[in-house]
Parts: C-alpha cells; structure tokens; sequence
C-alpha cells in the first residue's frame, strides 16, 4: 500500500511515461489518486470532493500537462492548495485588558480538553502570567482531581467547586482569580456528544455567565469521518475562536484539521504533541499540509532528535567534534535511534522514505542493531575509546564474547570508521557555519541563535544516516555524499523556520 | 430498549444518509452506485473497505439480478454483516476470565472497566477491578469511584506504581476472594510509542503468567481493546500496532451514541478477524451491549 501521495503519484504518472503529452484523462486519474490520499487522512469526504474539483481546474492547465515532471508538479500545487485553505494562524492567548482574561475548552469526551487546560495554563505561566485552572467537569468520576494534580505538578492553583454546577463553578473561579490576583482563568468543561441538547445548552450558559474573551476547541487528530457534524454543532452552538489538534504525536494523519477550517472557517490555533506539559506547539500550516498527504516530516524529525538531544548529549556532540568519534558514542546513538521507534520508522519519516522502504522489501532488518550492540559491549573501554587498536585477536575475542563472528565485528569496525570519516566533514562544516554566523552580526544574530541549537541534534542525526548508510542500507547506493546533501537539504529547513 | 433499537437510534443520521440513496424504490443507475460508495466512505470503514464493498454487491446485484434499491438495501446489510468474525467466546459471560483493556489515550477504557464491572456484578459474578493506569493524574480515584458505585473490590497502588506489579496483586487477590472475572484498566498510550507499547507488553506477560497459576485452574486473559466510535483510518494503525505488541482478542466500540457510525470497527474488525465483544451507545451501565454483527448493519442500512 502507498503511504505516500507523490509516491502514489510518481507510480500513475510512470505508467504513462511514454505516452508523450498527458491528457486531460491522465490527469482525473491522478486526482483519483489525491482524492485516496486525502481519504485515507480521515479528511471529511465531502470536504475532499470540492477540493478536488478546485485542484483539478488548477492541474488542467498547460503548464502542468506539458511538464516533464508532471507528478512534481501536481504534488506542489495540491500542497499550495491545503496550505491555503488550512490557514495562517494567530495563536495569541490573550486578548483583552479585563482581568482576568478567560479562556473555555469545549470538546467532545476524551479528546484531551484536561490535558489542554493545564498545557495551555503552562503556556501562559511561562509567558508571565499567572493562571488559574477552574474545573467544571462534575461529572466524569475524579476529574476535578485529576486537573487538581497535573496543576500541582507545574504549580498553578486549581478551583475546584465541589458539589457546585458547573456554571456556578466557573463564576465563582473568577472571583477566587481576582481575589487571588490571578490574571487568566482557564475553564475546564466536561466532554459533551454535540448531539446531547442539555449539556450543550450547559456549554453555552457557562458561556454566558463568565463570558469568555476565548473559547477553544479541543478536537482529537484521530476523528474520522463525523468531525463536520462534531465541529459544526459546537460552532453553532458555542461559537468558538479557534481550534487545538490533540493527540498529533501518533501517526494519524489528520486530515479533520483541513475539515475543521473547511467546515466551520475557524482558524487552528495550537497542536498538541504529547504527555508532558510543555508539548503544547503553534499550528504551522505547511507541516500539517505535509503530514496530511504523508510527505514525510523532515522539521519532525529533527524535532524528535533534538528532544532526544538534551544537555547531556549536545555536551557529548561537542566532545565528538572534539576528540573523535568513540565506540561508546556508536552504543550512545543505537540506543537514541531505537528510543526514537527504530530505524524503519525513521526512514518512514523521510520524504521518499517509503518508496525506500518499500522498494527494501517493505521491511528493514533492525536486529542488526542488537547484534552491533552486544559487540560493543565486549569490548574494554580502551577498546572502545580506541577503535583503531581492535587488532586479530582482539577481534577473535569481541565475537567470542558476543556470540558474533569476527566478520561481524569487521563489518561494525568498518561502519565505525565510516563514521568517523562523517565526524571529520561534521567537524569542517560546523567550523565554517560558525565562521558563517560569525560574519553576519546584528539583527540577524537572533536567527543564528536559533539555528544553532539544531546543531548537535543534527549532528546525531548525520551520523545515524551515516551508519545506516554502512552496512544495511548498501542497497539504496546511498553513500555519504547523499547523506551529506541530506544534511545540507534539512539545514536548509532549519533555517526557514 | 434492545440492542438494535439503540443502535438504530445512535445511528439515525447514517441511516438518513443512506435511506437518501435507498429512497427511490426504482431501477439503480450509475449515479447509486456512485453514491454509495461515497456513503460507505463517510461511514469511517475505509476507502478500500467501501470499494470492495460496493463492488461485491455489484457483482451480487448481477448474479441475483437485483435491480430495486430495496432488494439491494438487504443484500447490503448481509454482506457488511459477512464481515464481522463471531466471537468463540464472550470473556465477560463465559467466565472465569480475566481481561485488560488496552487502548489510546481518551478512548473509554476507565468507563468501559466500570460499566462492565456494575453489569457483571449485577448478573451475580464475583468481581475484581484492578487499576493498572498509574500514571494518569486520577486515574486510580475515577475507578475507585466505579468500584464503589458497582459495590466490587479495587486493588490498587499509588500513582507511579510498575503497572505489571499491580496486575499481580489484582490477580493475588482475585485468587484470594475466588473471583469469576477479573478486569485490569491500563493507561492509554499512543501505539507510536515503542517504550510504552514495551511497557505494556511486560503488563500483559506478567498478567498471563500469574493468570496460569491460579489456585482454581489458570484462568483465560484477554486483552481488549477500546477504541472510540468516532476514530477514522488512524483506527486501523491502532488495532495493529497493538495486536502486533499484545496479541489482542476483540474490541470494544465506545461512544456510538453520537453521530459517528463507527465503520471503523467493520475496517479493523475486517483486518484482523477480531471479534467486537461490547459496543457502547450511551451514558449508562445498560447502554453497554453485546454486538450482533446482523443488527448493527441491519441499523446501519436501514430497514
């Protein structure tokens, strides 16, 4: 099965390569492809059909029929298309003088709208202020205490009022905020059907009794199909400013983003990418557009390699740059590598990686990792520090005491020294980036700040292709020139961000 | 109220979407078919799922040579119910068992570990809550609560606890008390994350072990998993990367009783051969049913 629209795309349009000029039927076949594509994302099927119509006037133009690259081509315009229609977004959370400010979760059960409440009361702590979480959920068994221990552990009150109606709660929350000098209430609503007349009759007197300078909706990113009739209701009925897209740290696709906007106009302000309180992310139009057709999230990527790249280990980056790539730092970065969901999912991750993978037999052996590991692991640490000393005995001995064959460790000494290699043209490079930055002081100084952080993480990154780049991946013919273009191509996106 | 009239209630809308098609009692055209398929895709069961659908009863119509949209309406529900795998045996009848319930985070396992729990204690089973989410933030108190409404025993341990500790203590004391049915609430967890669906596997194993030495004989395990009506193809991804982790034995549908039609339960169900054991279709402990693969596509369709 494709994964992947441009792969998907790639293969219809190879199948008329040949044939000369396209026709007007190639190419309502090729959006009979995108249609799958933005189906299998759970994007709301008639929110498909007037995209598709509109994309296809679009395609029907000459410049598309007589391009060589066809499927290029009709990828970038589907993707100027969902960028458009999926919006900018204003994420700022506050927004009047009153204080205090007041923001309302609605959504549906289980979407994550507890959840939201204490990153968004994070958020703002952060940002300076002083939040207060209201919970107004009377009727889900322990949630007020569930809302009452998250907001201990990043240390914002909670006003619980036991016993009390909802909306009663929420008006005696901002009470207790101006009495106790807090400055935003966060409302905390129960989950609620759209089809329940009576709680969302609740939604909106809560609504109307603390008058909320915001009201956001939570929408799970696994909703399928019925998220128009979820999202419309709550329109209707609660008129909310702006949408939070929970739960996009698994692999939905999301497609009840681009429903949402099409839908009810409303803009998605924040997505929420995890358990911990600080997983609260600006909407960025662009990546969820990718992330939609399955385009591969290189910012994602690195992203997740940088959250791997804490202190500890862009400390131990700069000894790399430093000292040499050591047999320790190898174990260091297998071991990143299968906390970040092994290898196969990372390459899934990478534009064309799919195809790759498919194209591998549609798996990747990640024993392969396991086996190099125990190898390290019978080395002594002068051996590990100093590969290079690793002579025929020794070797004979590291198989021994890992159940391998000297074979095995040539090959994991030769991948080392690989690396190595890779370590070195790191090292150039990052001395020319800082000599770069160096150049170009003043306002964009900030810029190059923020680049750089990236780096280490980056580096990691460089270095996991490089070893796979070794020994299993031979077949893709990708040497270290391509990783390196790799590199330089996921810099670049660094950079526009 | 049955099981079909509720669900035939939780579905109306898809119903009404249906019967727009089915309307017309005349010869179909080319434009039914089309619309149908666009109406079995808005049922959350998957673009392939509907394609072949569609085509099958293509085929079907042919053969039989049916022409009327009622005749078709029938041989429709008969197909989508072939799909659905009969469940061997139910864990929460044919006791003892013992079941985890598994899914992603917000899906219903908490709710759906109270409901059974109240309607087995009622039918006189001898009942055992264990809370294996100890990492929720009140988790362990939202299923105290259940407990205490149900009037069944809950074993459980601070937050932060090793979830598979836990399991063995539930079962300890299962063995202790001689209960027919056991039920272990674990934490909701996305299956992208390899160290937590690791987590959960060492749960299920320990679970399994302790489970084999029962004083009374081993005792079955289960695992569930819970999944939300309204979850779209991401469902599949789901169903998956569990079975693939847990090695799974049915589902349970939750929240039908809102607009969603759940298709996604006949797209996993389809899959990977699972039987559905429970769908809910509303607030209370009732509203828990035994799935009939027939009444939920007679519902569906529309009779």
């Amino acid at each position: 099965m494709f994964n992947n629209l441009s792969d998907r795309l790639n293969d219809t349009f190879d199948r008329l390569r040949g044939k000369g000029k396209l026709t007007e039927a190639d190419i309502t076949s090729a959006m009979r492809d995108i249609r799958m594509a933005l189906l299998e994302a759970d994007v709301n099927f008639k929110v498909v059909k007037d995209f598709v119509a509109k994309t296809r006037e679009r395609c029907l133009n000459a410049e598309v029929m007589d391009s060589l690259t066809p499927a290029q081509n009709v990828v970038k315009i589907v993707l100027d298309e969902l960028v458009e229609l999926l919006g900018s977004t204003e994420s700022k959370l506050v927004l009047s003088s009153r204080i205090p400010n007041v923001i309302m979760l609605v959504g549906l059960q289980g979407s994550g709208k507890t959840t939201a409440a204490v990153k968004l009361a994070y958020l703002l702590k952060k940002q300076g202020r002083s939040p207060l979480l209201a919970a107004c959920d009377v009727y889900r068994p322990a949630a007020a205490d569930q809302l009452e221990t998250l907001g201990g552990e990043i240390g914002v009150p909670v006003f619980r009022g036991d016993g009390a109606h909802p909306v009663q709660i929420a008006q005696d929350a901002i009470r207790e905020a101006v009495d106790r000098m807090r400055d935003v209430v966060i409302v905390d609503t129960a989950g609620r059907l759209q089809i329940d007349e009576q709680m969302m009759q609740e939604a909106v007197d809560i609504k109307r009794a603390v008058k909320p300078d915001q009201v956001l909706m939570v929408v799970d990113a696994m909703t399928g199909q019925d998220i128009v009739n979820v999202v419309s209701t709550f329109a209707e009925r609660t008129d909310f400013d702006g949408v939070i897209i929970s739960k996009l740290d698994g692999d939905a696709r999301g497609g009840g983003a681009l429903s949402v906007r099409a839908v009810t106009g409303k803009p998605i302000k924040f997505v929420s990418m995890g358990e911990k309180p600080d997983s609260l992310e600006v909407f960025s139009p662009d990546r969820m557009a990718k992330r939609i057709l399955g385009m591969g999230d290189v910012v994602g990527i690195i992203e997740k390699a940088q959250e791997m790249a804490d202190a500890e280990s862009i400390e131990a980056a700069e000894r790399m740059l430093r000292d040499g790539f050591t047999m320790n730092d190898m174990l260091d970065q297998m071991r990143q590598l299968k906390k970040m969901g092994g290898a196969k999912k990372l390459l899934g991750m990478l534009p064309g990686g799919q195809r790759m993978l498919s194209q591998m037999g549609g798996d990747f052996d990640e024993s392969v990792f396991d086996k190099n590991e125990a190898m390290i692991l019978s080395m002594t640490k002068a051996e590990r520090l100093r590969p290079s000393s690793i002579n025929g005995q020794r070797r004979a001995r590291i198989a021994r005491g890992s159940g391998t064959t000297p074979a095995d460790v040539n090959q994991l000494l030769k991948q080392w020294g690989e690396m190595n290699k890779m370590m070195g043209r790191m090292k150039s490079m990052a001395q020319q980036a800082q000599a770069g930055k160096r150049g170009k002081k003043g306002k964009k100084g900030k810029r190059g700040r923020v680049g750089m952080p990236g780096m280490p993480g980056m580096g990691n990154l460089g270095q996991m292709m490089g070893g796979m780049g070794g020994n299993p991946f031979g077949a893709m013919g990708g040497s270290g020139n391509a990783d390196m273009d790799m590199l330089r191509a996921m810099e670049q996106q660094m950079k526009r961000r | 109220m049955g099981l079909f009239d509720s669900l035939k209630a939780g579905l109306e809308r898809s119903r009404e979407a249906i019967n727009e098609i089915f309307y017309f009692g005349g010869e179909v055209d080319e434009s039914f078919w089309e619309e149908l398929e666009d109406t079995l895709v808005m049922g959350d069961m998957g673009a392939e799922v509907a394609l072949s659908v569609a085509d099958e009863l293509r085929d079907l119509a042919a053969r039989k040579n049916l022409k009327t949209a009622t005749q078709l309406r029938g041989a429709l529900a008969e197909r989508l119910a072939t799909r659905f795998a009969a469940p061997a045996r139910d864990p929460f009848r044919d006791t003892p068992s013992c079941v985890l319930f598994v899914g992603i985070n917000g899906a219903g396992k908490t709710t759906t570990v109270g409901k059974i729990a109240s309607a087995a204690h009622e039918a006189g089973k001898r009942v055992v809550i264990g809370s294996a989410d100890t990492f929720r933030a009140a988790a362990i108190e939202q299923l105290d609560v259940w407990g205490q409404r149900a009037g069944v025993p809950v074993v459980k341990r601070d937050r932060g606890a090793d979830p598979a500790s836990v399991c063995y203590d539930v079962l300890d004391e299962a063995d202790r008390v001689g209960a027919d049915l056991v039920l272990i609430d674990t934490a909701g967890r996305l299956h992208t994350s390899p160290e937590l669906m690791r987590e959960l596997a060492k749960v299920v194993n320990v679970t399994r072990k302790r489970a084999e030495k029962m004083k009374a004989g081993p005792m079955a395990v289960y695992v569930v998993l819970v999944i939300d009506a309204a979850t779209g193809q991401n469902g599949l991804a789901q169903a998956e990367e569990f079975n693939a982790a847990l090695g799974l034995d049915g589902i349970i549908l939750t929240k039908l009783d809102g607009t969603a039609k759940g298709g996604i339960a006949l797209a996993v169900a389809q899959r990977l051969r699972l039987p559905i054991y429970r769908v809910g279709v509303g607030e209370h402990v009732e509203d828990l049913q035994e799935f009939d693969a027939h009444d939920f596509c007679r519902a569906l369709v529309g009779e």
